[in-house]
């Protein structure tokens, strides 16, 4: 009780609020643009939050993240493009549905579960933070520097069809980490003699690089395309709210999904929401729906993605390891301002973790109540031409990469990231295994230096249970991938004796 | 092959898409160049264990570049292609020219202010891209925007312009601080 009023107390400033509210209104608006997304607004406003109090800045960040969910489903229903790509599952019922003439049904159906959602999760995690309280400390250098290597390779292997191409990203992120004078012996690594590369490469400016401007190069190349905004209707907030009941184990289930992989990190919302459809699809009597405008796919994916975001600040706030691309850039916040998230933080600054907590149950509210109200104003955002927009993230990332240290190197370095990252996105692979990559890769490099310090042989690394556990879930998650792999070479090869054959 | 039609949104990418072989043979280069550098742009340390070297994760990371590269180049063989590599390169080569106009607009700023650079940057680019009209009075609206909201209300740490030097002493500082 006491540590809730203690948070209580944190957040109740004009500051957190307005933070809360530019945040989750923002973030619904840049949901509902597509080609902008919660990676391009944070990746803009990051600099912005260093000079802010970490719990007033990561409010502002969290308000994006956990709202542009709700705002991409706008999109995603009314004219068949995702606003942010963890809506590419919900198009497949929601356009449909529109084009029944169910639009208002859609967006309800789509608001309600990603609440449900967002609430299932933030209560999962009040619940469990006292047991997690308990267990961080358990992590030492070994077990994190385990959690660390078991979140990259789940990163790597939960991009299907890429998996190759998100190792191989991941590998360029752990090697440009290690650029620059490094900070044991001071060595130079790879800076060629070349005073700007001393201090390595900022993760901003390759944040910046990677996801804004490469995103503004997009929009660029891409052609404007007309949007022609169906219909509608105005409905009451409960009886919209009230439809929701009807799906409510789909939305249980989806949400505790999202839970779940919110929490692994490397996991995250694409697996969730995948794991969630595939369930509601699996038990339903109308399987054959799916796909052609039932409000079950709605439900289940928009409920999973949404109970990601809390479950994400899990392993950031326990263990200071993001599992996606979002987290890392708020783990950026954390260090600017000196606060180490991690076991000491968890179990010394419970209050802080909650104030977080309280904060997502806010913007949820405020994002629901919002959407219900606003939705028809909130669609004219995606009428914004593209290549318009293309022009706004250019020169909005300019405020984020030289109001760093007015340097013209760090603007060329963004402007390099960005070819990068366009090159990327034309090629359909991730970005976020390089920003775990450099995030992940810093911290294994420091922790396998300081366990491997206490280490006699091998064994002594594995013998702590967390250690072992950890161990053991990254060998499964090598072994389950390589009899993926195997199999899906068989099939490959089967398929084509049969077209052979034919 | 895919069961989607092309306009159907996928959560997972399929097939091979023109220049991927060519990403990964450029990056298998860089990767390649980078490792040959190894032993003059890093240091072992005698005397010190293996993860405590300076020299083990540049090596191990571009090691895994390299190995990945190289498997991904051999899975991806086996995929039916899409024709279009050297479009691809030309397209990535063409986003340049919008990189160019970035750091001309970056470079403007110490000279003549962030006001005049945003405004000029947001139209001139607005023309570029295509738009004509009104459009483009909104373009110079939005810069204008932009630069009220940042530097102006604010305050973020951009530099003041030179040609703020020429205005009168009152005005003078007016500009450099919010400006």
């Amino acid at each position: 009780m006491e540590t809730l009023l203690s948070s209580i107390d944190l957040i109740a400033r004009w500051d957190v609020l307005v933070a809360l509210l530019i945040g989750s209104i923002g973030g619904v608006l840049v949901g509902g643009m597509p080609g902008v997304g919660a990676a391009v607004a944070i990746a803009i406003v990051l600099p912005a939050t260093f000079s802010l109090e970490p719990i007033v800045g990561l409010t502002l960040l969290l308000g994006i993240y956990g709202s542009s969910m709700f705002g991409g489903a706008i999109p995603a229903i009314l004219v068949n493009t995702p606003g942010t790509p963890v809506n590419a599952l919900t198009t497949y019922d929601g356009y449909p549905m529109t084009k029944r003439g169910e639009a208002r049904r859609a967006l309800s159906l789509a608001y309600s579960a990603s609440f449900f959602g967002a609430i299932f999760s933030i209560a999962a995690l009040m619940v469990l933070a006292p047991v997690l309280a308990r267990i961080a400390p358990m992590f030492g250098a070994r077990e994190i520097f385990l959690a660390a290597l078991l979140g990259i390779l789940l990163v790597v292997i939960t991009h299907r069809g890429q998996v190759l191409a998100a190792a191989m990203l991941a590998c360029v992120g752990i090697f440009l980490q290690t650029i620059g004078i490094e900070s044991t012996a001071y060595t130079q690594r790879y800076t060629f003699g070349m005073g700007w590369l001393q201090s390595g490469i900022d993760l901003i400016v390759v944040v910046l690089g990677l996801f804004a401007i490469s995103q503004a190069l997009i929009l660029f190349m891409d052609r404007d395309k007309k949007i022609t905004l169906p219909n509608v209707e105005k409905v009451g907030f409960i009886a919209q709210m009230k439809d929701l009941w009807i799906y409510r184990r789909i939305a249980t289930v989806g949400s505790a999904f999202g839970v779940i992989c919110g929490m692994i990190p490397g996991v995250g919302e694409f697996m969730s929401q995948f794991m969630s459809y595939s369930y509601a699809q699996r038990t339903s009597k109308t399987p054959e729906l799916f796909g052609k405008g039932n409000p079950e796919g709605i439900v289940a994916s928009e409920a999973a993605n949404n109970s990601v975001p809390a479950a994400a600040m899990i392993p950031l706030l326990a263990l200071g390891i993001p599992g996606e691309e979002l987290t890392a850039m708020m783990l950026a916040v954390f260090y600017v301002h000196n606060v180490i998230p991690g076991p000491q933080l968890f179990a010394g600054q419970m209050d802080f973790v909650l104030a977080l907590y309280l904060c997502l149950l806010l913007l949820n509210i405020i994002v629901v109540v919002f959407l219900f109200f606003s939705t028809r104003t909130l669609m004219k955002a995606m009428t914004i031409p593209n290549r318009f927009l293309g022009m706004m993230i250019l020169t909005f990332s300019l405020i984020g990469v030289y109001s760093l240290r007015n340097s013209l190197t760090d603007v060329a370095i963004a402007a390099g990231f960005g070819v990068f990252g366009f090159m990327l996105k034309r090629l359909d692979y991730p970005t976020s295994p390089i920003i775990l990559g450099i995030v992940l890769g810093k911290l294994m490099e420091d922790k396998l230096r300081t366990a491997m310090a206490r280490v006699r042989d091998p064994w002594d690394f594995i013998d702590r249970p967390i250690a072992f556990i950890l161990f053991s879930m990254i060998v499964i998650a090598l072994v389950l991938q390589a009899k993926t792999a195997w199999q899906g070479r068989k099939s490959n090869k089967a398929e084509k004796s049969v077209t052979q054959d034919a | 092959m895919s069961d989607h039609s092309p306009d159907e949104p996928r959560i997972f990418p399929e097939g091979r898409k023109p220049g991927e072989m060519l990403f990964s043979l450029l990056l298998l280069l860089v990767a390649g160049a980078l490792l040959a550098a190894l032993p003059w742009q890093t240091t072992w340390l005698d005397g010190r264990g293996l993860a405590a070297q300076p020299r083990f994760w540049p090596a191990l990371s571009l090691s895994g570049v390299i190995l990945f590269a190289i498997l991904h180049k051999l899975s991806r063989n086996k995929l039916d292609r899409t024709p279009g590599r050297w479009l691809e390169g030309l397209t990535w080569v063409r986003s340049l020219e919008f990189i160019g106009w970035y750091l001309v607009y970056v470079a403007a700023i110490p000279v003549i202010g962030y006001l005049l650079a945003t405004v000029i940057f947001c139209t001139l680019l607005a023309l570029r891209v295509g738009y004509r009209g009104k459009t483009l009075l909104w373009a110079a609206l939005f810069g204008l925007g932009v630069v009220l909201v940042f530097k102006t209300a604010m305050n973020v740490k951009i530099p003041g312009g030179a040609i703020y030097e020429y205005a009168p002493e009152q005005l003078r500082y007016i500009l450099l601080r919010y400006f």
